[in-house]
């Protein structure tokens, strides 16, 4: 029983299963608090604890889920070049809003931060907060932090991002597509481009193109605002 | 189909590539969305070819995304240490950074529209 449980296949159809179900249940109710990953992770956690599963088993099991992130990344590219029309007389404004975005991203970390008392390392793990895993965990520890823990910050942040963006858009009455689809990807990465192709295909492309201009902005910055700030 | 996913894995194969002579400072997928952007663009790829591919991955993103979402709940001792500042420094800076780019982008596009009927 325990192998069958703890199997590849197992584990695949369970989360696949709660994921369905988690979906279902948001369609029905329209509330964007039972959003299917809100619902889903501590309904997957119940059932692993239940059912006995370890934690390794469910990575292992789980692992071919996890791979199609990166591919998902990937075919991002095609969405970006089937809206591409929509965004060319953007190209400098969009470059201006990340730019500003990113600095404003790491000063406030910081500054926030340093006051809450945060040592250096807690400081240089929280940085890059908001931009994609691969580089946030590559900033974090050329910065001096915990790789591993910006990991998990990051996560934490783009479930959060990407849970409440749309309502602060819809609050804010920004009605630009570009607007709305940037500032997702720029705050809650993958997860806010998650939520911006829930909104429409214009938003998922734009906010897959901030996931990668945001990362590369972060990383040039992270070095440059510390630096500035050290001199303080 | 087939096709799709091998354009797609080959894109990010390239792109992983390039990622490690660049020392990972960019994750291989992001080049290789950059990459099949420039592809389609330059018509080296079909985007029918493509397209059921990359819609199918799109449009369940956040699914692919549950595996890291239960992990968080490993991690949850760490992030228990520093609840506090990680609490506040993530959701403050997180809709900071929102609202910024958002308020900002939409303020240009405005205002050039604006400049555009006058």
């Amino acid at each position: 029983m325990q192998s069958i449980v703890s199997s590849e296949i197992f584990i695949i159809t369970l989360v696949a299963g709660v994921y369905l179900a988690a979906l279902w249940l948001y369609r029905k109710t329209r509330l964007a608090l039972l959003h299917p990953l809100l619902v889903s992770i501590p309904a997957l956690v119940a059932v692993m604890s239940v059912l006995g599963i370890p934690y390794e088993s469910f990575q292992q099991g789980s692992r071919m889920i996890n791979f199609l992130l990166g591919p998902s990344v990937v075919a991002l590219g095609y969405v970006l070049w089937e809206q591409v029309e929509y965004m060319k007389s953007n190209a400098v404004s969009i470059m201006t809003s990340i730019f500003v975005g990113s600095l404003v991203g790491i000063v406030s970390v910081i500054c926030i931060a340093r006051w809450m008392g945060a040592d250096h390392v807690l400081i240089a793990t929280l940085e890059p907060k908001s931009v994609t895993t691969p580089i946030a965990m590559g900033v974090a520890e050329k910065a001096g932090g915990i790789p591993a823990i910006a990991a998990v910050i990051v996560i934490v942040v783009g479930i959060f991002g990407g849970i409440v963006g749309p309502f602060v858009l819809n609050k804010l009455n920004i009605d630009s597509k570009i607007a709305r689809g940037l500032s997702l990807g720029a705050a809650a990465h993958g997860l806010g481009t998650a939520r911006a192709m829930e909104l429409g295909a214009l938003e998922g492309a734009i906010s897959g193109l901030a996931i990668g201009l945001m990362g590369v902005m972060t990383a040039i910055l992270v070095p440059v605002v510390e630096w500035v700030m050290s001199l303080f | 189909m087939l096709g799709g996913i091998f354009i797609i894995m080959a894109f990010y194969l390239l792109g992983e590539c390039c990622a490690w002579l660049i020392n990972g400072f960019v994750p291989g997928s992001v080049l290789g969305m950059m990459f099949l952007f420039l592809a389609l663009s330059m018509r080296w790829v079909k985007p029918e070819r493509v397209r059921p591919v990359a819609r199918f991955l799109c449009d369940n993103m956040a699914f692919f995304f549950l595996p890291a979402g239960v992990g968080i709940i490993t991690s949850m001792d760490v992030l228990s240490r520093y609840w506090d500042i990680v609490l506040v420094v993530g959701t403050v800076t997180t809709l900071l950074v929102l609202i910024v780019v958002a308020v900002l982008q939409q303020w240009q596009e405005d205002r050039r529209a604006h400049g555009r009927t006058n």
